[in-house]
């Protein structure tokens, strides 16, 4: 109880950004800590909250349509992706995470970061490499009906499982990253405790490895989930109809934004449903790594281990990532000449400061909220979080308009008020300002970065926090020197995801970027909005690799 | 050091960029909000300030989001005009009323009457025809009538159509409802997908490759795609048919656009306008993108010249916005994805 | 009959660092022993090789006469029927207290696992933290868990890692002496690898000091005290003064405080090999060798002195110039400065060739 009553008034004394200094009664008023949460859930809830709005505008004949027609075959088609993409990417990140981080195989110091590479190539890029490569008319089955007759047999690539296998190898990243980052800090003091307990190696890493990384996996695989939920480029690329698949059919086909709006809703709240679920399962549970094991020597895999290793680790840089660059790479030769100019300069700039800015401003949100949560644990924080990261299940360019029409009433009204208070002319004041793409990529990519951070608070025992106050640290002293340094990894992982992900990310920069901010997303969707794949590859080309450059800096910081 | 100065340094270009943003006013200019994308429209721009000294604005997005952003901002829009590369976009954008009437006597003679709005809310710009291409080596044209005649079960198997989710495929759908009623139409489009070789594709050149390879016979496409590919791979055992040259005429739309209800230099807007139905930018459309120009009196680039004369459905584009949604929930009916 | 624990000349490198050489020792059923050491000299390397975490480079370990480590053999961990209680605990940080402790019983069926964690909570005292999270208990209560988790599935040999390191003080004492009942209840075999004596002491019946890879000496704490095998065994364990001395003869060695008269021969080298008549040597001095006597016509200079409840040690200046320490009852309270009457109490002579000094 003494403890408890000490833990409480350490936790006020010592505060983030010091503007509440720590009084006796601190810890029972509102200190600016716990507000935090529910600003930014509620900034986030602006847009999510205007998607919802639509039910206020009912578009009953269009639900009746879809209800009868296409939405049971989407919902079906949805669950076997979205369960497809989630066990696909869980096997295959965290083998990867767990051969890369504590085995030894020929090459694994190449694949530990070469396997995060296939970030930084958009989904639907894949998908239409693939899908030239493999499908009918592609030089495999091609080459194939030359050998063997025009009727040889050959797997549908168009049909549910190819739509699964580019995603799991486009979004295994994720839950590679995550993991990764689990295990690396895990130690393996753990395994060696299970195996002194009468497990083998292998059955310690089920019983024993696997379950302690699991806030890091769950979150990797959460993200894949959300991407598969809000994607439309890749599923449209192989015709796969999902439950997105409705939502932009009912806007675009049928001009009806607010069923597209409603559809998207369910879409939230499915969402919202799981990660309670899942964060319910583990509430008690705790995850503070166990001191690393002073030797870091790993498991040395025997030969036909370490080939399997090599090969599967090859197998997936290959088809996720060489494969894909290789082609779009001939293709960019092809248009280079004629369509490279001095504007790529400007594309790949905005790029990479909007990224960059994205990357900051995200991160340091989502440490805000984490701070926020731990130093207020209580169920009203907690749904404040959740919401705040659920903009990246939402189709990104329903988020798009989410976030654009209350801003515009919000223009709209401040030129009014100028108007008549001041007589003054405004036009729009805050609209095209990158202060609103960075705050409509902040809404849509929290959850990113939210993650790695929120994962990797949970090693910080309340012990840690009590020592460096004994240590007389406090404030921004124990956040610099004591926080910073053990949340390192997590940030880097959350900024590079987000920095990658706002480079590739469309809807929203077209939506809100100010006049001539074009950048490579938005130069690669004007071309592939006509078609124009061989000449989207030079902006895709450029993306892929202003993408290495922050994946090349967070593997050369953690490999550190 | 270094980095606290590139932060100050970010810091302060973040805030001149939040500050000036993009309201500074000037005093000749057009803001354009594009659906066509940046080089099949720039050309055009470029060329109508040099004639004018008007300076373009302008910038580029899905019709959806556009719509929904000319929605939002209301009279306060900054764009004075909406390009789309569909009718039933300038459809929607004018039953929402975010578009308003021009009256020009340059666009009532440039452009023909199907080819706008009938409230003139609109203009089409260029024309996109939806034609049929087939396997040279498997189909003789003698066998090649009319969108219809896909739906009989001699074409079983033999037929490839990219995904009904694109506009052009809608805007088909869309006058063939205006042409033959509901009923019978869906009829048409269960034989489509009755005699389906492969399910739809993703887009018209993927369609055109598997015509090509012998997966099917035949597709239907926008004439452009068909210039594009052949332009590329000139061996593809790949012809033109232009169908119901005996009934209603081939499928049009068209990349049209229209002046913005909130627009604020809407004099200078409709100088563009009427400048993009001129010789000059129809002879742009013409040759940037292998499209039929709008106005009648401008050729076709002559690769596409080549392809023949056909006879264009005469009724009003502004049909394929009124029906789309009914087409959408016909094709949703009739199992066509 | 089988030693249960058996380590035959055993060796261990990292890269071109020997870590173990050439090291050997027996542990019978039901014995308690200890590797003792500085930092780095080996000790928990010799553990974790026993564990079968770390391969032998040469030599061998046996297990109940079996063999289970041997130059590029080694059986895995897992099948050694080994338990390890390690300096961090490695408590499972998402399983309660008792999925921990029940962790290592996934063989035994439910009807038995239950009751054998119930035992274990009840021997441990954590009865009523059953349901807890470790990060829900008190550092002491962690390593009650980690002993009982290693217990649990009745090892053949229990390894103990710096198992007190991360408590404080007063609650290593408490807790040390608890082990050893539970270990001697249990009738467990057990290695414990400790820096500290006093741990040592409390729990082991026998005690290896290792040094530089290699064990020094094994033996009990009264011989590592009194008997110490050499010079570095002297020094490590407890505390003590070396003076120079001269050999008179086999059982006498004269030092500035008088001549010592040893009831068996006197050690000089670590091979215990006899020193002539005249030969120099370093002879030891524990504090409980000197005594306080005021009627003594030896005198020396209080230099320090540290009250330690019962005694307070003195640190002497001998008119040589030399220091030696003194234990005494406290209350005979002296100043610092104060000259005090000593005497010479030797029950065991230690002395060392002068020219092993090497060490």
């Amino acid at each position: 109880m003494k403890d408890e009553t000490l833990s409480a008034t350490v936790r006020n004394g010592n505060t983030l950004t010091g503007f509440s200094r720590f009084t006796p009664s601190a810890h029972r008023t509102a200190s600016g800590w716990c507000l935090i949460p529910f600003l930014v859930a509620a900034l986030v809830l602006i847009p999510i909250g205007t998607v919802l709005s639509s039910f206020f505008d009912p578009a009953s004949d269009i639900w009746q349509h879809l209800v009868e027609t296409t939405l049971p075959g989407l919902l079906i088609n949805t669950f076997w992706l979205a369960l497809g993409v989630v066990i696909g990417t869980a096997l295959l990140g965290v083998s990867l995470a767990w051969l890369t981080a504590v085995c030894e195989f020929p090459g694994r110091k190449f694949f530990s970061w070469a396997l995060l590479l296939p970030l930084a190539v958009p989904a639907y890029v894949t998908a239409f490499v693939m899908l030239g490569l493999f499908d009918y008319t592609g030089p495999l089955q091609t080459a194939l009906r030359s050998w063997l007759g025009p009727e040889s047999w050959f797997p549908e690539v168009r049909g549910r499982l190819g739509v699964i296998t580019v995603m799991i190898l486009a979004f295994y990243p994720y839950v590679y990253l995550l993991a990764r980052n689990a295990f690396l800090t895990q130690g393996k003091r753990s395994l060696e405790a299970a195996q002194s307990l009468g497990f083998n190696r292998t059955q310690g890493f089920f019983k024993v490895a696997l379950p302690m990384a699991r806030p890091w996996i769950a979150g990797g695989v959460m993200l894949a989930l959300m991407e598969t939920l809000a994607d439309f480029g890749t599923v449209s690329v192989f015709n796969y109809d999902t439950f997105t698949t409705a939502i932009y059919k009912a806007w675009f086909g049928m001009f009806s934004l607010s069923a597209a709006s409603q559809l998207a809703s369910l879409l939230i709240v499915i969402v919202f449903a799981l990660i309670v679920v899942e964060q319910q399962i583990r509430v008690r549970m705790r995850y503070a790594e166990t001191k690393q094991s002073a030797r870091g020597d790993r498991i040395a895999l025997s030969d036909w281990r370490a080939g399997a290793a090599t090969t599967l680790a090859t197998g997936t840089l290959f088809f996720a990532f060489l494969l894909p660059v290789a082609q779009l790479g001939i293709w960019a030769a092809g248009t280079f000449v004629q369509d490279f100019d001095s504007r790529y300069l400007d594309f790949l700039w905005h790029s990479l400061l909007l990224s960059a800015l994205a990357a900051l401003l995200t991160c340091g949100v989502a440490l805000l909220l984490v701070y926020a949560a731990r130093r207020h644990p209580d169920p009203a924080t907690r749904n404040a979080v959740r919401i705040a990261t659920l903009g990246y299940a939402l189709p990104g360019t329903v988020l798009a308009v989410g976030i654009f029409v209350p801003l515009a009433w919000l223009d709209n009204w401040l030129g009014e008020m100028a108007l008549q208070l001041f007589q003054i002319e405004t036009g729009l004041l805050i609209q095209g300002t990158l202060v609103i793409m960075l705050f409509a990529y902040m809404t849509r990519f929290l959850a990113v970065s939210h993650s790695p951070i929120d994962s990797a608070m949970q090693r910080i025992t309340s012990s840690i926090d009590e020592a460096a106050m004994g240590l007389g640290l406090n404030g921004w002293a124990m956040l610099r020197r004591v926080h910073l340094p053990i949340l390192k990894s997590g940030i880097f992982t959350a900024a590079t995801l987000v920095f990658v992900d706002v480079m590739k990310e469309m809807p929203i920069t077209l939506m809100t970027r100010p006049f001539g901010w074009d950048t490579l997303a938005v130069r690669i969707f004007e071309m592939t909005s006509e078609g124009e794949w061989e000449q989207a590859a030079l902006p895709a080309v450029a993306l892929v690799l202003a993408g290495l450059v922050p994946i090349i800096l967070f593997m050369r910081q953690t490999e550190k | 050091m270094l980095r606290l100065c590139f932060s100050r340094y970010l810091a302060a270009m973040l805030c001149c960029t939040a500050l000036l943003g993009t309201n500074v006013a000037y005093a000749e200019q057009v803001v354009v909000y594009s659906a066509r994308i940046e080089q099949l429209i720039k050309p055009m721009f470029d060329a109508f300030t040099q004639d004018t000294g008007i300076a373009v604005k302008f910038v580029t997005d899905n019709e959806g989001a556009l719509l929904a952003r000319l929605k939002a901002e209301g009279k306060n829009t900054p764009a004075d005009m909406l390009i789309t590369v569909d009718a039933g976009n300038l459809w929607e954008a004018a039953r929402e009323g975010l578009l308003r009437p021009v009256e020009s006597k340059t666009l009532d003679a440039n452009i023909p009457a199907h080819l706008r709005d009938p409230q003139k809310q609109w203009f089409g710009l260029s024309v996109r025809a939806r034609t049929m291409v087939y396997n040279t080596q498997k189909v003789k044209p003698a066998e090649l009538s009319s969108y219809d005649d896909l739906a009989e079960p001699k074409w079983k198997g033999r037929l490839c159509l990219r995904s009904s989710k694109k506009v052009y495929n809608q805007s088909l759908v869309a006058m063939m409802i205006a042409e033959h009623g509901e009923a019978k139409t869906e009829q048409i489009v269960k034989g489509w997908v009755a005699n389906f070789a492969t399910d739809p594709l993703s887009d018209d050149t993927r369609a055109m490759e598997f015509v090509a390879a012998g997966k099917c016979d035949v597709t239907l496409v926008n004439t452009y795609y068909y210039g594009r590919l052949l332009t590329k791979n000139p061996v593809l055992p790949l012809a033109i048919f232009w169908p119901n040259q005996a009934g209603s005429g081939v499928h049009i739309n068209v990349s049209g656009a229209g002046i913005t209800k909130g627009a604020k230099n809407e004099q200078a807007a409709i100088k563009l306008l009427e400048f993009l139905s001129s010789e000059k930018a129809q002879n742009l459309f013409a040759d940037i993108n292998m499209e039929y120009p709008a106005n009648p009196r401008i050729k076709p680039d002559p690769v596409v010249a080549a392809w023949g004369n056909f006879k264009q459905n005469p009724m009003n584009v502004a049909t394929a916005g009124e029906l789309q949604a009914a087409a959408v929930k016909l094709m949703d009916r009739a199992g066509y994805r | 009959m089988h030693a249960l624990l058996e380590l035959k000349n055993i060796r261990h490198a990292y890269g071109q660092q020997l870590v173990v050489n050439d090291l050997s020792l027996t542990l019978e059923k039901g014995q308690i022993g200890c590797l003792l050491g500085p930092s780095g000299c080996g000790k928990t390397t010799v553990l974790r090789c026993i564990a079968g975490f770390e391969p032998v480079a040469a030599g061998e370990i046996l297990l109940n006469g079996v063999k289970v480590s041997g130059s590029g053999f080694s059986l895995p961990p897992e099948q050694r029927h080994i338990g390890m209680v390690f300096q961090d605990y490695a408590l499972f940080p998402h399983l309660t207290v008792t999925a921990n402790i029940g962790f290592g019983l996934h063989r035994l069926p439910k009807s038995e696992r239950v009751p054998r964690v119930a035992e274990l909570l009840q021997i441990v005292g954590l009865a009523d933290t059953a349901n807890k999270y470790p990060h829900e208990l008190s550092g002491g209560q962690q390593q009650r868990v980690a002993l009982a988790r290693a217990l649990a599935p009745r090892p053949d040999l229990l390894l103990l890692d710096e198992p007190f390191s991360n408590l404080d003080v007063s609650l290593r004492e408490r807790l040390s002496l608890e082990v050893r009942d539970i270990l001697k209840s249990q009738n467990a075999t057990a290695i414990l690898v400790t820096h500290d004596q006093n741990e040592a002491f409390t729990i082991a019946d026998e005690i290896g000091v290792m040094h530089r890879g290699e064990i020094q000496q094994w033996d009990s704490a009264y011989n590592l005290y009194h008997r110490p095998a050499n010079r570095f065994v002297a020094d490590f364990i407890g505390q003590g003064v070396f003076l120079p001395g001269k050999v008179l003869d086999l059982r006498r060695v004269e030092i500035e405080l008088g001549i010592l008269t040893a009831d068996i021969p006197h050690q000089c080298a670590p091979d215990a090999q006899v020193c002539g008549e005249g030969c120099h040597v370093d002879v030891l001095l524990r504090p409980d060798d000197i005594v306080h006597d005021d009627t003594s016509s030896l005198q020396a200079v209080v230099l320090h002195k540290a009250f330690r409840g019962a005694d307070i040690l003195y640190t002497l200046h001998l008119p040589s110039g030399a220091t030696a320490l003194s234990l005494v009852p406290s209350h005979h309270n002296h100043a610092i400065g104060e000259k005090i009457g000593i005497r010479l109490e030797v029950d065991h002579v230690v002395a060392f060739d002068q020219s092993s000094n090497e060490k």
